[in-house]
């Protein structure tokens, strides 16, 4: 069974369409990135996926379970860190831990195991509203790995971060690789190149292409991946 | 149990705001001296203590639905709710979670307002605790309104325009520094028809053990009370995902 199945997935905001007819498989394990420039659709499509937008048409399944019928279902499966750091700012960094443990229904130990893992040990005691930025966002992923989800988005998580607390994170990110389906939306090229196993490219709410790195600077005739990445997502763009 | 592990964040998250106890605890407590003093410093009785205290334990509601309103409206506009959102906590986990900890805080208020009316010469009888009971379906009146400013609007909206709002149509409406008999007609009739006025006076009604007089008051303000919690928690209900 794939992690994610999405069968013409498609969203309209009045007469607009942001997302049109995505189909698109995700397989149990595996890390995927999902590129495109503002207003591609990628958000959208995150939220669809996470039962917080309703499809217009089309429909996604996370483990078998539909987004559609059975969102009770998917919701139990699924886990997001959202794109801005989503943490209880007065609560200590054990004590958000301690938070989504309770709402998954699990036991106090899923939060210290998870403490100790992502390495916030130290921190346990600090509210979240006096971690760092990159800090914060650690402890965000970790919120999103207390129920230890089958799959995981993760929208933007180094977004605005220095380059050593991306590359801290990116070695967050690798750790979970093969453990949960994760789904990546970045505007940093270099971190889907780093990271995914395959990566989709949308534009105008289309996916325009899937494939590694390689087989994407190949499709486009491209010697980097940022030039593969203008060609296709500017080509969709256009269109 | 999900509902418990987020009331019991909320509660964190509210204790932990020196906004929320100042204004939650400390705010009434500086205007119920401040009308003392005042009281003592004029011939005639404006500001009694019977009427005052019951009256200002009521206008404290107000701050702590601010505060839900403020905490609900933060969690939406911080990604944390949704977060929360694509977890499986349902409508009730969310409304039950801001609610729970707003009762015991509603509770704590006003006892520490009667509290220091006592000591300021309010006589002390066990109709103080009744007073305290009878506040209880206001707290949960003004619970209702924080979570439906809070579902609606963002969190400067909440602090600005609905603080405002609340806190005059309490003051003003709820018969707390004047009696709504001097003004009257149409004005006395709609503040009649709100909830706030019936709040006011069935807690004086508690304080002065009229048995007789509080259930009809505390009827009103919990038919107004159970109208706006189902209206926040449809409202929250439809809003928690984008149709």
């Amino acid at each position: 069974m794939n992690a994610i199945q999405i069968t013409g997935l498609s969203r309209d905001y009045g007469k607009r369409r942001v997302v049109d007819r995505l189909s698109l498989t995700v397989a149990q394990g595996e890390l995927f990135a999902l590129l495109g420039v503002n207003g591609a659709g990628k958000s959208t499509t995150i939220k669809m996926l996470c039962c917080l937008t309703a499809p217009t048409e089309g429909d996604a399944a996370l483990m078998g379970r539909s987004v559609r019928t059975d969102s009770p279902g998917a919701r139990e499966v699924l886990a997001v860190s959202p794109q801005e750091t989503a943490v209880a700012p007065n609560l200590t960094v054990r004590e958000n831990l301690e938070l989504m443990a309770g709402v998954y229904l699990r036991p106090r130990e899923a939060a210290e195991e998870v403490l100790a893992e992502l390495g916030l040990g130290h921190w346990a005691k600090q509210r979240a509203r006096t971690l760092s930025g990159g800090w914060q966002r650690r402890l965000s992923i970790a919120m999103a790995l207390v129920s230890r989800p089958e799959v995981l988005f993760l929208d933007e998580p180094t977004l605005g971060l220095d380059v050593l607390a991306r590359r801290e994170l990116w070695g967050v990110i690798r750790g979970l690789k093969g453990r949960t389906a994760i789904v990546l939306t970045t505007h940093y090229l270099e971190e889907a190149e780093a990271l995914a196993d395959r990566i989709g490219v949308m534009a105008a709410g289309r996916l325009r292409a899937v494939g590694t790195a390689e087989e994407l600077k190949a499709l486009a005739g491209c010697e980097t991946f940022e030039d593969a990445f203008v060609a296709l997502a500017g080509e969709g763009a256009a269109s | 149990m999900r509902a418990a592990a987020f009331a019991k964040r909320n509660l964190k998250e509210l204790l932990r705001d020196p906004l929320t106890l100042f204004f939650g605890l400390g705010f009434p407590l500086v205007l119920l001296v401040l009308m003392n003093v005042i009281q003592r410093n004029v011939p005639v009785q404006i500001f009694a203590l019977e009427t005052l205290a019951p009256g200002i334990a009521l206008f404290g509601l107000t701050f702590l639905a601010l505060s839900s309103g403020l905490l609900l409206a933060r969690d939406r506009t911080s990604a944390f709710l949704a977060r929360l959102t694509a977890s499986p906590m349902t409508a009730a986990d969310f409304l039950l979670g801001y609610l729970l900890p707003l009762l015991p805080l509603a509770v704590g208020q006003s006892a520490i307002c009667l509290g220091a009316a006592a000591a300021l010469g309010l006589p002390l009888s066990w109709n103080l605790l009744a007073v305290v009971l009878s506040l209880i379906p206001s707290a949960l009146l003004f619970t209702a309104l924080g979570l439906l400013c809070g579902t609606l609007f963002n969190d400067k909206q909440v602090g600005g325009m609905c603080g405002a709002i609340l806190t005059n149509a309490t003051a003003w409406l709820a018969g707390i520094w004047f009696d709504l008999s001097l003004v009257g007609g149409a004005f006395r009739r709609i503040a009649y028809a709100l909830p706030f006025v019936h709040g006011a006076e069935g807690a004086r009604a508690a304080l002065a053990g009229d048995w007789a007089a509080l259930p009809g008051h505390l009827l009103w303000v919990s038919v107004w009370a159970a109208a706006l919690m189902a209206l926040a928690a449809w409202l929250f209900r439809w809003k928690m995902v984008e149709h």
